[in-house]
């Protein structure tokens, strides 16, 4: 058997040196991949002519640090994978939607975003050109029995959060199942990157998911790098690292906050609300805008720090690590509170390892899933955070785990403004490489940002897959929901805090 | 008990002073653009060129800015080898017509004014607002979800965000409204009952922002609903999104215009 092309984090190679293999040797090479515990990073379609459908998988191996790609050709229909590896799941259904190729045997096949496929006349349902597609009017999976009922909620929330279709079967209080129906954030971003790098390609990624703009920002621009054959400097690595881990801390921060919330308990909430501002207010100190918009740049960044500003943000640091220190413990030593977290909304560790979950979720059931150390790119080559892990699978590990990470996370920053390497923090950015493939993996707050980049004979994108952590996780929060009380579901919500519009790209 | 009394005296007071006086915001936050086309060699054009959202025009008069596309976000300052673009630190930048967020060097924003008698007597002193994200980024809502942190307070202006249409005075809107959004948005206008009003928030919700004329948006809120009140910025800081609310509920002292400091 042809093996898989082993690569690394941020490396890009000739698209010709991928492997095609038949579907059932990918088949089988991803299944047990997946098996030994590799997980999907990405599994994709990019069209090879009007009828054949070239399919990239991008295995990630936490073991050995690498990234495993291999390819296969297919036509209108393959035997699907997710029967035998259910973290494809996601993936196939993404797959039919955007091209109209069919897995067989997939157990759920239906629309995730719910938009036309990418090839006119090629739909996966048959569905004719004209018909309304509605976001959410779909079939639902249904419990029937007696006093079994069904809860429908959104997609409009009675918070200030995005849009989202969530579907209750419940007997009494008790969650049976749970089905999430996204797509009403589809703004088309990856059909808007399509002949890109432009001048709108960076604000797409930025704003693709706005609250994680510098890890996706991060992704990106190590895509242009390692496509144009530049390596940015010591500095802007050690700031573009900075800016990473002001971006969790603020977002850590807020969930901490929000969790508090979830449960009434209002000293935690309203504090953490204010820190999570502190934390925003940090990183518009080194670009002006609280959402790090602008900083990063291919290349480098286009903000720099003076002496003045290091101080300026290590008090900063010192004064809201106090603070959010004070606001956390509270959680942590109020049994109320606790009686809340623990054991609501458990995943166990098989389960994560088998639906894939990264990030935070992950790391709450036990797994050292975490980019930053198990394929560092950037700073994180030199300067290591320790993973921080918790096992109870439940909202006080989710939650716990988010803790830990932000002790690590100033400490870090703390470190590298101490060290921070003198240079510039901008370098030119060559032209790309032509009929190339290119992959880069962040870890962002909520968990792995992964990109991958295929360019055409001219060097521009003919291919521009995005995968937010959010597209791994949100079956994680179904799962998380069953047997649990419909009442917990707001809880159990935001101790996954998944991205709407990240998914919905 | 006592260990979150002993915690609420270390956190302290922290809400801000404003509206009766002006926080400073970091350096580098970068505002309202100047625009100085003296500087202009003719026919130069690079700024419009650099533009992800096409907000710059150069044209007979100068260049014009459209505010309600502007992400603020330096290209064009970058771009310009004249000067003729700087930002500054003007965070006050609400208008109440699309037409007054276009700006040139001899047109200035058209900063928005209040409700008319009648609305302002209603919803002056209590407004309630019903939020729908329209395929918004999730930025716009933290910064609209923040005003009602103790930093902002939001409730003591008598403004409050409910979880029903049907509790509220109107709509705050942000996000270019997705097509997958048309309806839900439609909808949700249509149960608040009337006299209403609709903010929108953010460049998305005033015209696409980055998003503006892809195929799988409508190019913001005004596609579907009537707007009073557009918050340029992407997204915009909370404080342009309360002095947006304030001047629109007339409940804003008269502060005299002075010239913004630049950006750092
Ligand atoms: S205006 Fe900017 S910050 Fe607001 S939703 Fe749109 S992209 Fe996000």
């Amino acid at each position: 058997m042809t093996a898989a092309l082993s690569m690394h984090n941020g490396q890009t190679v000739a698209l010709a040196d991928v492997p095609v293999l038949s579907v059932a040797e990918l088949r089988d090479h991803v299944i047990r991949a997946a098996g030994a515990g590799a997980r999907l990073g990405a599994f994709f379609g990019n069209p090879l002519d009007a009828s054949s459908l070239r399919l990239f998988a991008i295995l990630v191996d936490g073991f050995s640090g690498n990234l495993l790609v291999l390819a296969t050709d297919v036509a209108d229909r393959y035997p699907a994978l997710t029967p035998d590896c259910p973290q494809a799941h996601w993936f196939e259904r993404e797959i039919a939607e955007q091209w109209g190729v069919r897995p067989l045997g997939h157990p759920w096949l239906k629309p995730i975003r719910f938009h036309r496929s990418y090839r006119a006349g090629e739909d996966a349902w048959g569905r004719p050109a004209d018909a309304a597609l509605l976001p959410g009017v779909t079939d639902f999976f249904q419990v029937a029995g007696e006093e079994v009922h069904e809860v429908a909620v959104g997609p409009v929330h009675a918070g200030i959060i995005e849009p989202g279709h969530f579907r209750f079967q419940c007997h009494g209080e008790e969650v049976l199942h749970l089905e999430i129906s996204l797509g009403f954030q589809h703004r088309g971003v990856e059909s808007g990157l399509l002949g890109g790098p432009d001048k709108r390609s960076l604000h797409f990624i930025e704003t693709l998911a706005g609250d994680t703009s510098v890890a996706h920002a991060i992704a990106y621009s190590e895509i242009l790098e390692s496509l144009g054959g530049v390596t940015v400097t010591a500095r802007a690595q050690s700031l573009r690292g900075i800016a990473l881990e002001l971006e969790r801390l603020a977002n850590h921060t807020g969930d901490l906050g929000a969790l508090a919330t979830d449960i009434g308990f209002l000293p935690t909430s309203s504090y953490c609300g204010r820190i999570r501002g502190d934390f925003l207010n940090t990183t518009a100190l080194l670009c002006g805008n609280r959402f790090g918009r602008s900083l990063i740049r291919p290349g480098g960044l286009w903000f720099d720090v003076d002496g003045a500003q290091v101080s300026q943000i290590l008090e900063r640091l010192e004064a809201a690590e106090r603070e959010v220190t004070n606001a956390a413990d509270l959680l942590w030593n109020t049994s109320s509170v606790m009686a809340r977290f623990e054991e609501t909304g458990p995943v166990s560790v098989d389960t994560c390892r088998d639906l894939g979950l990264v990030g935070v979720a992950a790391r709450a059931c036990g797994l050292e899933r975490d980019c930053r150390y198990e394929l560092p790119s950037g700073i994180f080559r030199f300067a290591q955070i320790p993973v921080s892990t918790w096992d109870t699978g439940d909202v006080f590990a989710r939650a716990y785990v988010r803790w830990l990470e932000i002790k690590r996370s100033a400490a870090f920053i703390r470190d590298q403004l101490g060290t921070l390497p003198a240079g510039h923090i901008h370098s030119p950015v060559p032209e790309t490489a032509p009929s190339s493939l290119s992959v880069s993996l962040v870890e962002g707050w909520r968990g792995e940002v992964c990109h991958v980049a295929i360019t055409d004979k001219g060097g521009r994108f003919a291919r521009y897959k995005v995968v937010d952590p959010s597209f791994h996780n949100w079956m994680g929060l179904a799962i998380a929901l069953r047997n649990q009380q419909i009442a917990d579901f707001p809880l159990c919500n935001k101790s996954f805090n998944l991205s709407y519009c990240g998914h919905d790209l | 008990m006592w260990k979150v009394l002993v915690s609420r005296l270390k956190q302290g007071h922290r809400t801000l002073t404003y509206p009766r006086s002006e926080p400073a915001l970091p350096a580098p936050y970068r505002g309202l653009p100047v625009l100085d086309s003296s500087r202009c060699p003719n026919g130069c054009g690079e700024c419009a060129e650099a533009c992800p959202t096409d907000a710059l025009v150069p044209g007979d008069n100068g260049i014009a800015l459209d505010l309600g596309r502007c992400l603020f976000c330096v290209d064009c300052e970058r771009a310009c080898p004249h000067g003729a673009i700087r930002m500054t630190q003007d965070w006050h930048l609400a208008g109440r017509t699309r037409a007054g967020l276009i700006i040139s060097e001899s047109k200035m924003l058209a900063r928005a004014e209040a409700l008319g008698r009648e609305l302002r007597g209603l919803l002056g002193r209590s407004l309630k607002l019903r939020e729908v994200s329209a395929a918004g980024c999730n930025a716009c809502e933290a910064d609209v979800n923040v005003l009602g942190t103790v930093v902002f307070d939001l409730g003591r202006f008598g403004i409050q965000f409910v979880a029903s249409p049907r509790h509220a005075d109107g709509l705050l809107i942000t996000g270019p409204v997705s097509r997958n959004m048309e309806l839900a948005l439609r909808k949700t206008y249509e149960a608040v009952p009337a006299p209403k009003i609709v903010i929108a928030v953010g460049a998305c919700a005033i015209s696409g922002g980055p998003y503006v004329d892809s195929p799988q948006v409508l190019n913001g809120a005004d596609a579907v609903v009537p707007v009073d009140l557009y918050v340029p910025g992407c997204p915009p800081h909370p404080l342009s999104i309360l002095d947006g609310l304030l001047r629109l509920l007339g409940r804003l002292p008269d502060i005299p215009e002075t010239a913004p400091r630049p950006t750092a």
